[in-house]
């Protein structure tokens, strides 16, 4: 951390540091704030942006940053604050990590900071004609402001941007999304092939694909307002709702996070469930992209293959947790309750079952000859342009970048296991197909280890820590990554130590894979066949609500 | 007046917990007049359209997944005669409407609503149609579709397991089995909307 606090220094003299916290925390002004991330990026190689988190911290507005170097692993994080209420506005990073673009349209929206020189500040998840700010601590809830409204939503047709010219002064100005004379149809938001209520603006060249315009936030709940008026343990039911297909991961990740910032100690055997349930979560959810992929392309038998299957891992939760979706199972110390007698044979079960029954998926359908015309080759996605829009998960690994936080950073006992992190070099809907379906194998061999260690551990045995009955951390910020189904999923929590008459989040925010997903989409869909972007965006494969949140 | 027990031959009045619901269908449709013994054209028109009852594709979130499992192998709707999905709300004959439904996804339902063909059908599934369910305290969900739409069964679950499913869909086929097309209509509720924008 010294060595990176002095080659920052040398960079940016104006930085001021901070080594209490997990990671370095520069603070900077927002002048030196767009030179400091040019050069952040080109001299130390902090080439992805993983997060970028709005905050609201009473007298000022701002963002807080948290970039990593993909090669060394380290992580930096970078506040930039503004003390205008009134008219925030801070400079954009979008032309320096490509992932920015949407993030700053999300703290638009929430915070309604106008990010300089961002090519289209639009409002990202609420309807455009929405009144205030809701994430901001002085936000006016009351229904009469933002009545339900059952009036259908006018169009977007202008971008509009805040541009800074020479001598610094910022000027508004307007775009166009299409031009006047482009062919645009609409594409969603109720369409069974965008997976959930997703809306695309698609700009047509006959058949062939010339733009796509993301509008989402059809499935915007919230959630995170939500979270800062309930206690910490009561916001753990939400993570489970955001990418359903990953419930248990992102649970996990909260309670890892919340157990860190208290400084709990959780025991090994705990950990060891939580880490099987992950991986199970992992295998049941790339099943269903499976399921969805192949629907999507038409094999509908290839669906009922995947979804057979499911059932196995549905029934092991079931018995376990009581519930097949939703479990709420991990809890802050461990998990609620011990593990069902059966489980670890229930689980080998489910393994030779699933590793037997893959070699049917591929000759259903990996080797079909529809299949490989309309996947290989198309939709690719450069390494740089994976790094470039923050891709993780299968999606990244089948571009090449070695991005599994189970191997980058391991939490839970990960280092303790034999396997492979998958990657491919094509970056094609095949290969992100193919990386889905061997790391499917790997999560099998990792179930088969921990299956060994659980036996040897007690099939019975302990399985929470003794956590206090109100929960309270002391002020200040954490983060913390693991490897969901669909990439590495992040959760910010920031505490101000205040616990009367009990402690909510003072913030809490949600770095979901899919958010940053759906950013490649208009990328890897031009000059694409329209018939083709189902086939990418089933093969890029999210979770709409876990977009929106 | 004493409301009669409603016969189903299929499906026995004992079999079910929930019987209020029907009853009050019946008692309202007494107070209004319409003979309730239902004619041998009703009972065909009744047997084949709850039969055959065609789900519209509205899944917004979590409780999608669910109905997902009930069109797999091991559910396998087609047991009931409602397997065939339509992605057109112009085909289906009901909307099984699973999923947190928030400010922005309202007036696209209320629409495909809308577009569906009379006689149709609404089943809230999960507790975000119901009520709000988790999501209740938000400044953008909706809290219950019977806001923007009219409810015919409520499903509570987060998610509903699928023989819950199940269960409301019995509940519904039942509802249309003791319901009389030819004659009196007993849809009482008047149009709410207004039917112009839909011709666009
Ligand atoms: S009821 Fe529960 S499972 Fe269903 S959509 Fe709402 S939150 Fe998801």
């Amino acid at each position: 951390m010294a060595d990176l606090k002095e080659q920052i220094g040398k960079l940016c003299p104006q930085a001021q540091f901070d080594t209490e916290g997990e990671f370095l925390l520069i603070t900077i002004d927002d002048a030196q704030w767009h030179p400091l991330a040019v050069s952040l990026k080109r001299e130390l190689h902090f080439d992805q942006l993983m997060a970028l988190v709005g905050m609201d911290w009473g007298e000022a507005l701002g963002v807080m940053c948290y970039l990593t170097n993909t090669e060394s692993g380290d992580i930096v994080h970078v506040k930039v604050s503004t003390a205008n209420r009134e008219t925030p506005r801070l400079h954009s990073v979008s032309d320096v990590w490509a992932v920015a673009n949407y993030q700053e349209r999300e703290v638009y929206d929430f915070f309604g900071i106008v990010f300089v020189n961002h090519p289209d500040m639009r409002r990202f998840f609420l309807r455009n004609d929405w009144v205030g700010h809701p994430l901001r601590k002085d936000y006016d809830a009351s229904p009469e402001k933002n009545p339900l409204r059952l009036d259908d939503e006018t169009n977007e047709d202008y971008t509009c941007s805040w541009v800074e010219d020479d001598k610094g002064n910022v000027t508004k100005k307007h775009g166009l999304v299409f031009d006047f004379d482009e062919y645009v149809i609409n594409f969603g938001p109720q369409h069974p092939s965008t997976h959930g209520v997703m809306r695309y603006r698609v700009s047509l060249d006959g058949e062939i694909v010339k733009k796509v315009d993301v509008v989402s936030g059809y499935i915007h709940r919230g959630i995170e307002k939500m979270c800062e008026s309930l206690t910490w343990p009561q916001t753990l039911l939400y993570t489970e709702r955001m990418d359903y297909m990953a419930a248990h991961i992102n649970r996990h990740c909260l309670c890892l996070c919340i157990e860190k910032a208290m400084g709990l100690e959780v025991p090994r055997r705990a950990e060891l469930i939580r880490l099987m349930m992950d991986e199970l979560m992992r295998l049941s959810s790339h099943l269903l992209s499976y399921g969805c992929l192949t629907m999507d392309q038409g094999t509908t038998t290839a669906f009922f293959y995947g979804f057979r299957d499911r059932e196995l891992i549905y029934d092991i939760f079931d018995r376990t947790c009581g519930a097949r979706m939703s479990m709420s199972y991990s809890t802050i110390g461990g998990v609620v309750a011990d593990v069902h007698p059966d489980f670890v044979n229930d689980v080998r079960h489910a393994c030779d079952v699933i590793e037997k029954n893959m070699k049917e998926y591929h000759q259903l359908f990996t080797g079909n000859v529809i299949a490989r015309n309309r996947m290989v080759g198309v939709g690719t996605l450069s390494r740089e342009q994976a790094v470039d829009y923050c891709i993780t998960g299968p999606s990244g690994r089948a571009s090449g970048v070695h991005c599994d936080v189970r191997k980058t950073h391991p939490y839970s006992r990960y280092e303790e296991f034999d396997f492979d992190e998958v990657t491919r070099t094509g970056g094609d809907s095949m290969a992100r197909y193919m990386v889905r379906m061997d790391e499917m194998l790997q999560s099998i061999k990792i179930l088969r280890q921990a299956c060994d260690k659980l036996e040897q551990e007690g099939i019975q045995g302990e399985y929470c820590a003794k956590v206090p009955k109100m929960i309270k951390l002391p002020a200040g910020h954490w983060y913390q990554q693991v490897e969901a189904s669909r990439g590495a999923f992040g959760v910010y929590i920031e505490s101000d130590g205040d616990a009367k008459p009990f402690q909510k989040p003072y913030r809490m925010h949600f770095q979901t894979p899919c958010f940053n997903l759906i950013g490649v989409v208009d990328l890897t869909c031009r000059d694409n066949m329209i018939a083709d972007l189902i086939t990418i965006t089933a093969s890029i494969d999210f979770v709409i609500p876990d977009i929106d949140r | 007046m004493e409301v009669k027990k409603p016969k189903i031959k299929s499906m026995k009045y004992e079999d079910f917990k929930d019987n209020e619901y029907i009853e009050d269908l019946l008692a309202q449709l007494n107070a209004s007049g319409v003979n309730v013994v239902v004619g041998k054209a009703d009972q065909l028109l009744n047997w084949s359209r709850s039969n055959s009852l065609w789900p519209f594709c509205f899944g917004t979130s979590c409780c999608a997944i669910e109905f997902m499992c009930l069109g797999a192998a091991r559910y396998d709707m087609a047991r009931f005669g409602a397997e065939v999905a339509r992605n057109s709300p112009r085909q289906a004959d009901y909307i099984m409407c699973q999923g947190t439904i928030t400010y922005r996804m309202a007036p696209v339902l209320k629409r495909l609503y809308e577009q569906m063909a009379e006689p149709k059908y609404v089943i809230a599934c999960g507790a975000c149609t119901v009520s709000g369910g988790p999501f209740k305290n938000s400044y953008c969900v909706v809290k219950g579709v019977d806001e923007i739409i009219p409810v015919d069964v409520y499903l509570p679950g987060c998610p509903p397991r699928p023989e819950a499913m199940f269960y409301a869909l019995m509940q519904l086929q039942r509802k249309i089995k003791v319901s009389r097309f030819l004659g009196g209509a007993n849809r009482k509720e008047k149009l709410t909307y207004d039917p112009e924008p839909c011709l666009e």
